[in-house]
């Protein structure tokens, strides 16, 4: 090689290094880092929300803690495991994050959980909803804040078993959450006296549900389970309608959330059950946040963005009352104290990681009955959190039975 | 229920019903494909792009000036056409007389540009564009409930594709044509304007692509990426027909689209790469493809 | 001479000591194994001419291969990363043996098929993790000795890694075995009047591209902790090709200089532009393929042999 091109490369290089190489950040400040779908198909559950809710968690608990400003990263992992998991990495060597939410699927959760664990950083999971999170694959650096595939099944599929639908074929996102949203439920179909008569796969935002609606209707079963959420759920859901499905199976949505019902309209979501942690209409508090997040994104939160502003707001409070930043003390912290905000009353983080709360089985409302915007749910009942989360299952090995 | 193989026979109906849907939208860009390497020798990885811009041109026509399915059918392939035109004008055209591959990793850019920004201005997840009034319902074919407009799409496809198949074959525009592809200087010499065919000839092609697009708005949603793995799936299509045989690309795409419906119901964990492996099979066996010339 | 010696010296100087200038090392790891990875490819298209579309399949399976064998099998770095290496060698001759017999245009379009059934097959096998993939990957120690997870350690094992293969594929390209690829590169016919078996010598250059694509996607899935579909999709493949393109494809350092590019673009602009850095990688694909088909290293070459001998024809001999 010659000349010109070894000393332009040589420069070249030289550039690279110093274009590369940037100072971390200031230790001074505490950041809180989210790492979600901004653009997929979970965007709409959490997304660009959650990111507002985090930041009026800050405003209402001060904006400061211990003295030091607070930082917010956000970045969009596109579902893919691998973005996640880099970004993670990369913000905890670069910039010192101290607290990383978000999450929204179970996949790439369980993969960010793994980077919390080596580079002992807090991660809570929002919206992500694999039971495994505080099973197999927990770590002592993870919660699972607003949710499980264990307290969704609980909550529908028992509802919709003791209302005489006992045989059951599952539509199910082929990835972490839907086998366990699928496994969960089925559990609970068979513990009421139901069949599972099989499932399908499909893969994680298909665009064309058409045959795998067909092979469910073949099966003869009374219930088509969508062991799936976000658009993934909507889609399958007027697929089912469109091919006449609806007609001789009933949709279970195992996951569904307010901005699903929204776009899918109550004539065709209209008596659905689904399971909740939380809703916009439930009393005096929840409507207040609801009202304040409503002027900002112009949509009513779903449970998740509700979620991310309490575990933001407990973060904070705890860092505060322990003084410190540091991993090990504010986990600590967290698994001692009551939760008690707009979001639950009497929450408590278990050994495991799990945060255990009430959830709700709701109904949704027909055209009718509906009275106002956002006007979707009715409680049909209540489970205490030991109820909807079921007791340590010992798979854990932080957490022995 | 009577059953094949131990699966019902509606079942099998309907699955081989859908892949005749998905075979339609494979023979419709396979079609495309076709006419363009026949005619240019440039293998176009755009196509896929230019499928996704027709389905988005229907969109944002009725979101944006109210124009409806029907105008848009019509519309949409015009506008992206002649997109084809300029992109075969102001880029292709400096490629011909080199390697074929530079014409094969220019498209592979476009397409890069295309489904880049279409993902940057409007994010992964898809959107819905409605099915149009006068197509909503179902067929009840007894062994499935047909929804009217995957009826018409297999209707609209199957008449594209063999007119298309008759203009080239059958006409005097299509000898035209296809004296281009084998000595277009001497053509040239008998004056027709050869440039102004190969750049029409690429925007119609294009064109067709974009038609596909728009049949494909109701069916499926309409995101950046929805011609991506379809364009893939399409090149084997056409291998497996065979590169320069229009009416390869027709036959191969249909009965492909129904193949892979059967394989959904016997063995479905294959469905997603049964073309490929025929692709293999017939590379080994039949290399010029089914209806291949060479 | 002299200068080349140190040129070189500087250039290992650089390269050994950026960890510590502050560079995050996980980066340049990654860059590393892109950088082998156009290498690699380099080798079957800048040397051979022959564009495969699906070489992410030797990158990204090895990968998986590595990843499974050290979570399932608790099996050592080396011995993980040097399966992955065989067993894609291995898919390189089924690939290559099927896509050989073919040429040009078709070529790549059977590597491009069997790319994506190989993107499908990883999908859906039990043992890839389907959507997750394979996570939480352990470095381990090395032959029992060297703990690997230390970054700053990794990444002198990557280093030294990335330069045996630079090495060795210069040796390549310089044995007799090069010349014949070459010579079937300029003039196939006069070659097989020569009496040469092409599709031998070019199989031979296929399997040894995936080969060491397979190693550079093993060792990347050692570096990262985890092999996803990422590795095997069909973006990755287009990557490759833009970065030997770009660096400038039948030289040496062209593929090396190109990784560096797109990966550092990928990385710093997408904090800028956010999701505009595809486009933009278009249009960079674009812009080569119009006006800057040498590349950046070749350019530089046709400019040196321009001045040195005016009239001389186009890039002639490489580094």
């Amino acid at each position: 090689m010659n000349e010109l091109s070894r000393w332009t490369l040589a420069l070249g290089a030289a550039t690279f290094v110093a274009a590369s190489s940037h100072a971390a950040h200031a230790a001074d400040s505490v950041v809180i880092g989210d790492i979600d779908d901004m653009s997929g198909v979970y965007a709409d559950v959490e997304g660009a929300g959650g990111v507002e809710a985090i930041n009026m968690a800050i405003a209402d608990f001060g904006g400061t803690v211990l003295g030091r400003k607070i930082t917010v990263l956000s970045a969009d992992h596109q579902n893919k495991p691998d973005i996640g998991a880099s970004k993670f990495r990369e913000w905890a060597d670069q910039q010192g994050v101290n607290l990383v939410l978000g999450g929204s699927n179970t996949g790439v959760s369980i993969a960010m959980a793994k980077v919390a664990a080596v580079k002992k950083v807090p991660f809570i999971v929002i919206g992500a909803g694999g039971a495994s999170l505080t099973n197999e694959d927990c770590t002592a650096y993870s919660v699972h804040y607003v949710y499980d595939t264990t307290a969704l099944a609980n909550g529908t599929a028992t509802a919709m078993v003791n209302a005489g639908n006992k045989t059951w074929f599952y539509l199910t996102a082929d990835y972490a959450f839907g086998t366990q949203l699928q496994d969960a439920a089925a559990k609970v179909v068979e513990a009421h006296g139901g069949r599972n008569l099989g499932a399908v796969r499909v893969p994680l935002g298909a665009a064309d549900f058409s045959s795998f609606l067909l092979q469910a209707q073949a099966s003869g079963a009374q219930v088509l389970g969508l062991a799936n959420a976000g658009t993934d759920f909507s889609n399958s859901l007027k697929a089912a309608n469109e091919f006449g499905i609806t007609r001789t199976m009933k949709p279970a949505a195992l996951l569904a959330f307010l901005t699903d019902i929204h776009s899918l309209g109550l004539k065709t979501a209209q008596g659905l059950y689904l399971t909740t942690a939380w809703y916009w209409d439930l009393d005096e508090q929840t409507r207040a946040f609801a009202g304040r997040f409503f002027a900002r994104i112009k949509r009513q939160p779903t449970m998740d963005q509700a979620g991310a502003y309490s575990a933001t707001l407990t973060y904070l409070k705890a860092v505060k009352a322990a003084a410190t930043t540091d991993a090990d003390r504010v986990m600590a912290q967290l698994k001692k104290e009551k939760i008690n905000d707009m979001f639950t009353q009497g929450g408590y983080i278990r050994a495991d990681g799990a945060m255990i709360h009430q959830m709700y089985v709701m109904q949704v409302k027909t055209p009718q009955e509906s009275k106002y915007p956002w006007d979707y749910y009715k409680v049909v009942r209540k489970m205490s959190g030991e109820e909807a989360f079921g007791p340590l299952t010992g798979r854990c090995p932080l957490a022995p039975k | 229920m009577s059953t094949i193989l131990g699966i019902p026979v509606p079942v099998i109906l309907g699955q081989l019903t859908l892949g005749l849907v998905n075979g339609s939208f494979y023979a419709l860009l396979s079609l495309g494909l076709a006419v363009i390497f026949g005619l240019m020798g440039v293998v176009n990885f755009a196509h896929g792009a230019f499928y996704t811009l027709g389905a988005f041109a229907a969109l944002l026509g009725l979101q944006h000036l109210g124009i409806n399915y029907w105008v848009a059918l019509l519309l949409a392939p015009l506008a992206v056409g002649l997109l084809g035109v300029l992109v075969e004008r102001l880029l292709l055209r400096h490629l011909y007389g080199l390697d074929p591959l530079y014409g094969l990793l220019l498209t592979f850019g476009l397409a890069l540009i295309v489904e880049g920004s279409l993902h940057q201005v409007f994010g992964a997840s898809g959107q819905s564009y409605p099915v149009p009034e006068s197509l909503s319902g179902a067929l009840n074919l007894h062994f499935m409930f047909l929804p009217l407009y995957r009826a018409w799409v297999i209707l609209a496809s199957v008449v594209v594709c063999f007119s298309t198949w008759f203009v080239i074959e059958r006409t005097r525009l299509g000898a035209t044509l296809r004296a281009a592809t084998e000595n277009a200087p001497l053509l040239q010499a008998f004056g027709v304007n050869v440039p102004l065919l190969v750049a029409a000839t690429y925007g119609g092609g294009v064109a067709l692509a974009a038609l596909a697009g728009v049949l494909a708005s109701p069916v499926v949603l309409v995101n950046s990426h929805m011609g991506t793995e379809l364009v893939i799936v399409v090149f084997a299509v056409v291998v497996i027909g065979g590169m320069g045989s229009i009416l390869g690309a027709i036959v191969s795409g249909l009965v492909l689209g129904v193949v892979e419906g059967f394989t959904k119901v016997i063995y479905p964990e294959a469905s997603n790469i049964v073309v490929f492996v025929i692709m293999a099979l017939v590379l080994i066996l039949r290399p010029a493809g089914l209806f291949g010339r060479e | 001479m002299r200068a080349t010696i140190v040129l070189y010296v500087l250039l290992g100087v650089l390269a050994l000591s950026l960890p510590w200038l502050g560079v995050y090392p996980v980066f340049l790891m990654k860059l590393l194994c892109f950088a082998m990875f156009a290498c690699a490819y380099n080798l079957l298209l800048g040397f051979g001419r022959m564009l495969s579309f699906g070489h992410a399949a030797f990158f990204g399976f090895a990968a998986y291969v590595t990843s499974w064998l050290i979570t399932a099998h608790g099996a050592g770095p080396a011995t993980a990363a040097l399966c992955g290496m065989a067993v894609a060698a291995l898919l390189g001759v089924v690939i290559g043996g099927l896509a050989i017999r073919r040429r040009g245009i078709y070529f790549a379009m059977i590597t491009l098929a069997l790319g994506q059934l190989v993107y499908f097959v990883c999908l859906e096998a039990p043992f890839t993790g389907g959507e997750n993939g394979l996570q939480g990957v352990p470095r381990g120690t090395l032959f029992g000795l060297l703990p690997l997870r230390s970054d700053r350690v990794m990444y002198y094992l990557v280093l030294a890694a990335f330069v045996a293969v630079f090495m060795f594929i210069r040796r390549v390209v310089h044995s007799p075995f090069g010349h014949v690829l070459r010579a079937i590169r300029e003039n196939e016919t006069r070659a097989i009047s020569l009496g040469y078996d092409i599709n031998r010598y070019k199989l031979l250059a296929f399997v040894l591209s995936a080969a060491l694509s397979g190693l550079a996607g093993s060792l990347n899935s050692l570096v990262l902790g985890f092999a996803t579909l990422s590795d095997v999709q069909q973006s990755a493949s287009g990557e490759v090709i833009l970065m030997t393109l770009l660096g400038g494809t039948g030289t040496f350092f062209g593929p090396v200089v190109g990784a560096a590019i797109v990966i550092t673009l990928q990385e710093y602009l997408s904090d800028v532009v956010g999701g505009w850095v595809t486009a933009i990688i278009g249009v960079i694909f674009v812009a080569c393929v119009l006006s800057f088909r040498r590349g950046i290293v070749g350019e530089i070459e046709a400019l040196r042999l321009r001045r040195t001998r005016p009239g001389a024809a186009g890039p002639a001999a490489h580094a």
